[in-house]
């Protein structure tokens, strides 16, 4: 019987099974034989582990090129994420409907959930696949198709707004993934709807998404071991790759060729555009000031006439402020940027030092004026409750009297901060979104109103 | 007759010269591929220098030189027949015999013929360039009482067949798949950039290919090796034996193994050698190829209007309205929806009044094209619903009656007859029915035929009342795109038992084909939505002239109603299902995603028109129910 057999006479039983001529022919010559029936040609074994240790090198080699390579996804995630602190945050993602007042946000428990005020049901969107959200955001020009970002794979849901069901099946999702590009940690619609990008930083291509399709179209280039953020430059000429190193490139998006721009010392943390596509603000890891690139051309000709340095349009380090709660620290590295949809407010993310009391993550706000030169004034602090720390923002892409700050804070909670002003320039009239229109109830007054701590122009 | 001559225009000025282009950068990239398959097939790890010198060797002599034009010689029929075999509309086949018709039209099989007997040439260049036991098709030997003799060399005769079957199958591959349907790109790219993308995909699709077609090849070379061994010997050996002048008969070396048993196939190297052989020949096709898709789909600028008038008929109001060089249409479609995205100056002409009269011309040609275009699908649309409606009721009122009478309906036709007709039908000329496809072959597309015939006369897609009596006399029978075949089904299913196996085989509609067919020309719907969404987004601030308003509840109610009927179509069943991704294939599978793509268009086309105009679309004058579905899509609620 089998089960009988002792642990001494398994030796015996693996003999009974396995012996074949090879292996008698082997035993003769030696007094162990299961161990040396599995023996190999010297040579054989040589030259295996001399590939083995060749192709170890030439991992670490290229680990060493890019040390992000070796991150888990999920730490991968929480490095290249907007969000402050991805991994223990409680709303891992948010995103506005683009012209509605609805929006997305993924909890820490890989659920979506759809808020509404014109309804009563929220949806939850659960799916087998949707681990790890690292961006949500909706399509443009379509009430229903939200885009998130999975480990493993990309997720369109079409949530159907007149629908009564609050748990959508997972047959509304459309799956879209390609191997070796996983995890997905930046996602962006074109602004007219038709294309999606998705980036992964273990994937040097940056894919382009046909999502009614589901093919997609590898842009690839050398150099740089992923592709970390993507941002979408809001009249759709121009997309913002940055890389896990330090280069960043400039797409622009009529024939798909891009600019490389090298930083000098760290990797493009986070961008955002202005709602004329003609402005990039940036930041890169480790410094601390905002750069800015500008684009006068017509698209299609970045490579010609492009911009040949950044210029450096604010510098954020750290300053004192005494306040009646006693002196607090304000300024340093950067965790991301937006910009309101009329391009008058800035709002910058500022990390802090989890270590010391004194100085928190605090989100700055500037006012910007685009005409007739790029300036950047200080406008205000955002600060929550205490204790709470800001995680992500998102900007309301149409507020109707002024600008409307959405903020993500850590301990759960979701603001709104709105600001009120008179556009100062003419409305924009973006490729996509719907004309604004001048507003005579407008107050202007700015909610947000402390003191100033630096000056800067362009 | 002026159709003609402009066709000819276009063709002869842009599209041979893509095509000569692209047939001349694949010569240019022989060389490379060529010294590749040398090396690959030389290569011995143990004498790595006498590879090289062997490699160096082979390409200086003589014989070398000979098969490398020759192999420049096969580019170029390929390049050339896939300029008079491509298509932009792809003909699906909705039932598997009409697979099996399209397989078995003259037109294919004359292709099928010629990629053989290349497939032949070019093997017969591989057995030179490997040379050892491969060179040559004899070889002597000494018979047992011996006599020094001729001998058939197998190896070299297996060579050759493999390539006659590889590229035999190639082009039955190419038919089931439709390879030679050329689609356009969402995503522009330049055209290096392109070809390096691809160029990797490529190179696997011929190793698999090359794999699967040498596995079957051999399957087949074991059970039927002795005929074409022993037709071989009869054939071949009279010339070589009338080449040596000896009186001595061709024999086999018996005391080698025979080639077509299990131990003689099982030469690794012989397998190698074939697999090589294989992938080079699909390689060096599949490159041309793809060279030749790249190159006709590259984006093509018409002028929007001309200040000469002898070149009126290159602007693209003009060129959108021609309905022969499908591909003339498709490129101005695409340039269409380019220069609306992009071209504010171009837009600008668009929008621009004709200099004495005002009259806007150009886009009431531009919008007036489009708009038929889409009128064109509702109306497929409408008619394929109702004949789908239709045939439910009709199968349950007079099942009976059809059980006793069997109509002579499309399947009726024998193969025979139809090819009579098309083959007899083409009297067009020479130059021109090289690039159009034939209309009246039963195997053209009817989404071709009804893109190219004008819209009012003859279509049995005009009016929505017609009965499904009268569609069935249209000229369409083997491949119908109109799920003609799936509402006979029912009908016929009764007849069935007593028919012939055509109609047996017939019956298996395949599953959603009819609704791939039924979209197979939508990537010229596409356009039309884009270029007038955005032409019309752009108007709201660059129209200086209002021409567009004029046209605004037309295009509006126009889109409504095909966005009601793509609803419409998306509730039957197999419509909504994804067809299956295959990503290992050089056929282009994006045909089947085309109605996903379409529907995804038409939604964001309407959205993008009430975004930009909000509140004030209430002052269009169009119908209530129009305007009641305008307003969902102003609260997207859609």
């Amino acid at each position: 019987k089998l089960h009988s057999r002792t642990e001494s006479s398994s030796k015996a039983a693996f003999l009974d099974h396995s012996e074949t001529l090879w292996m008698r022919m082997t035993c003769k010559h030696t007094n162990s034989p299961v161990i040396d029936a599995f023996a190999v040609p010297k040579w054989l074994s040589m030259s295996s582990g001399c590939i083995l240790a060749l192709l170890r090198w030439v991992s670490s080699f290229h680990g060493s090129l890019f040390p992000h390579l070796t991150l888990s996804s999920e730490d991968m995630i929480a490095e290249f994420s907007q969000v402050l602190n991805w991994s223990d945050c409680v709303v891992r993602a948010f995103a506005w409907h683009p012209h509605t007042d609805k929006f997305a946000v993924a909890l820490l428990d890989d659920s979506i959930k759809i808020y509404n005020p014109k309804s009563a049901t929220t949806p939850t969107l659960k799916h087998r696949l949707q681990r790890s959200v690292a961006a949500v955001q909706w399509k443009p020009l379509c009430a229903s198709a939200l885009a998130v970002a999975c480990q493993n794979c990309l997720l369109v849901w079409h949530v159907d707004p007149c629908s009564l069901s609050t748990r959508p099946s997972s047959g509304c999702a459309q799956v879209l993934s390609h191997p070796g590009h996983s995890p997905v940690t930046s996602i962006a619609w074109s602004p007219s709807g038709s294309l999606l990008l998705s980036a992964s930083p273990m994937d040097s291509t940056m894919m382009v998404w046909d999502v009614a399709a589901e093919s997609c179209v590898p842009l690839q280039r050398v150099g740089g071991g992923g592709v970390s953020f993507l941002s979408w430059s809001p009249d759709g000429s121009h997309v913002l790759a940055s890389t896990p190193s330090a280069l960043f490139r400039v797409w622009e998006t009529r024939m798909w060729t891009c600019e490389r721009w090298p930083c000098v010392k760290g990797r493009c943390q986070s961008g955002c555009w202005s709602p004329d596509g003609s402005r990039l603000l940036f930041t890169v890891q480790g410094e601390m000031v905002i750069y800015a690139l500008t684009f006068t051309d017509a698209p299609g000709q970045l490579s010609h006439s492009g911009p040949q340095a950044a210029a450096v349009v604010a510098d954020l380090s750290e300053t004192t402020f005494s306040t009646p709660d006693g002196d607090i620290v304000v300024g340093g590295e950067i965790q991301s940027l937006v910009w309101d949809p009329r391009g008058e407010r800035l709002a910058v993310l500022l990390k802090g030092d989890p270590q010391a009391a004194d100085r928190p993550a605090i989100i700055a706000v500037f006012k910007t004026r685009a005409n007739p030169i790029f300036e950047l004034l200080p406008c205000g602090f955002v600060q929550g409750e205490a204790g709470a720390e800001p995680r992500l923002m998102q900007f309301h892409p149409n507020f109707q009297h002024g600008a409307l700050l959405t903020v993500c804070w850590s301990n759960g909670r979701i603001t709104h901060v709105p600001f009120y002003f008179v556009s100062a320039g003419v409305p924009h009239f973006g490729l996509s979104g719907s004309p604004l229109l001048p507003h005579p109830q407008q107050r202007p007054a700015d909610f947000v109103n402390q003191s100033l701590f630096t000056e800067f122009l362009s | 007759m002026v159709s003609t001559e402009q066709s000819c225009w276009f063709i002869r000025k842009v599209i041979c010269w893509r095509a000569v282009a692209s047939i001349a950068w694949a010569v240019l990239l022989l060389p490379p591929i060529t010294l590749v398959f040398v090396i690959i097939s030389k290569f011995s790890f143990l004498h790595p220098i006498q590879t090289i010198s062997e490699c160096l060797y082979l390409l200086t002599s003589a014989s070398g030189i000979f098969s490398f034009i020759l192999l420049c010689g096969v580019i170029l029929i390929v390049g050339f027949l896939h300029l008079e075999y491509y298509t932009v509309i792809p003909t699906i086949a909705c039932s598997k015999i009409a697979l099996l018709g399209q397989l078995l039209h003259p037109r294919h099989f004359i292709n099928s013929l010629v990629h053989c007997f290349m497939g032949v040439i070019v093997a017969w260049c591989c057995a030179v360039t490997m040379g050892l036991r491969y060179e040559t098709l004899g070889y002597p030997c000494t018979e047992s009482d011996g006599h020094p003799q001729m001998c058939l060399n197998e190896y070299h005769l297996i060579l050759l067949l493999a390539g006659a079957f590889v590229g035999f199958s190639h082009s039955l591959l190419g038919v089931i798949y439709n390879m030679n349907y050329v689609s356009f790109h969402t995503v522009q790219q330049y055209k290096y950039l392109r070809f390096k993308r691809c160029l990797p995909l490529v190179v696997k699709c011929s190793a698999t290919q090359a794999l699967y077609s040498v596995r079957n090849y051999i399957v087949m070379y074991l059970f039927l090796g002795k005929c074409p061994f022993f037709m071989n010997k009869m054939l071949v050996a009279q010339p070589i034996h009338l080449l040596t002048a000896l009186n001595n008969f061709f024999q086999i070396d018996y005391s080698v193994h025979p080639l077509d048993s299990i131990a003689g196939l099982l030469d690794l190297s012989l397998l190698y050698h074939l697999w090589s052989s294989a992938t080079f020949l699909l390689l060096t096709w599949n490159i041309t190829l793809l060279l030749f898709r790249i190159f006709v789909t590259e984006v093509y600028s018409f002028p929007v209007q001309s200040s000469f008038t002898e070149d009126s008929h290159q602007c693209l109001p003009k060129v959108l309205t021609e309905k022969q060089p499908m591909i003339l249409k498709f490129l101005a479609l695409q340039d269409l929806a380019l220069l609306s995205q992009h071209s504010p100056s171009r837009r600008c002409e668009v929008f621009s009044l004709s200099q004495p009269g005002g009259h806007p011309h150009n886009w009431n040609a531009i919008s007036k094209e489009c708009l038929s275009l889409l009128t064109d699908l509702t109306q497929r649309l409408v008619a394929y619903h109702d004949t789908v409606a239709t045939n439910g009721r009709a199968k349950s009122l007079s099942s009976g009656k059809d059980l006793m009478s069997p109509r002579p309906v499309f399947l009726m036709k024998t193969p025979a007859s139809v090819f009579a007709r098309s083959v007899a039908g083409t009297p067009q000329s020479p130059l021109t029915s090289l690039f159009t496809p034939d209309l009246d072959s039963p195997f053209a597309s009817p989404a071709l035929r009804r893109l190219t015939a004008p819209v009012d006369q003859c279509s049995p897609w005009y009016g929505t009342v017609q009965s499904p009596h009268i569609m069935r006399r249209a000229p369409k029978l083997w491949s119908t795109s109109t799920g003609e075949v799936e509402f006979q089904k029912s009908n016929i299913s009764f007849s069935t038992h007593r028919s012939s196996n055509i109609q047996v085989l017939s019956n298996e509609v395949l599953p959603e084909a009819s609704s791939q067919a039924l979209f197979a020309d939508s990537q010229a719907h596409i356009w039309a939505l884009e270029g007038l969404s955005y032409l019309v987004q752009a108007s709201f601030s660059e129209d200086q002239f209002g021409v567009v308003q004029t046209t605004l509840p037309s295009i509006l109610s126009c889109m409504l109603v095909l966005q009601e009927a793509v609803d419409r179509h998306f509730k039957l069943p197999h419509a909504s299902s994804k067809p299956v991704r295959s990503t290992s294939s050089m056929g282009d599978s994006t045909y089947k995603t085309l109605r996903f793509a379409l529907r995804a268009t038409l939604k964001t086309a309407i959205y993008r028109i009430t975004t930009t105009f909000g509140d004030h679309l209430n002052a269009v004058q169009i119908s209530a129910e129009h305007r009641k579905r305008l307003q969902q899509f102003l609260e997207y609620k859609e």
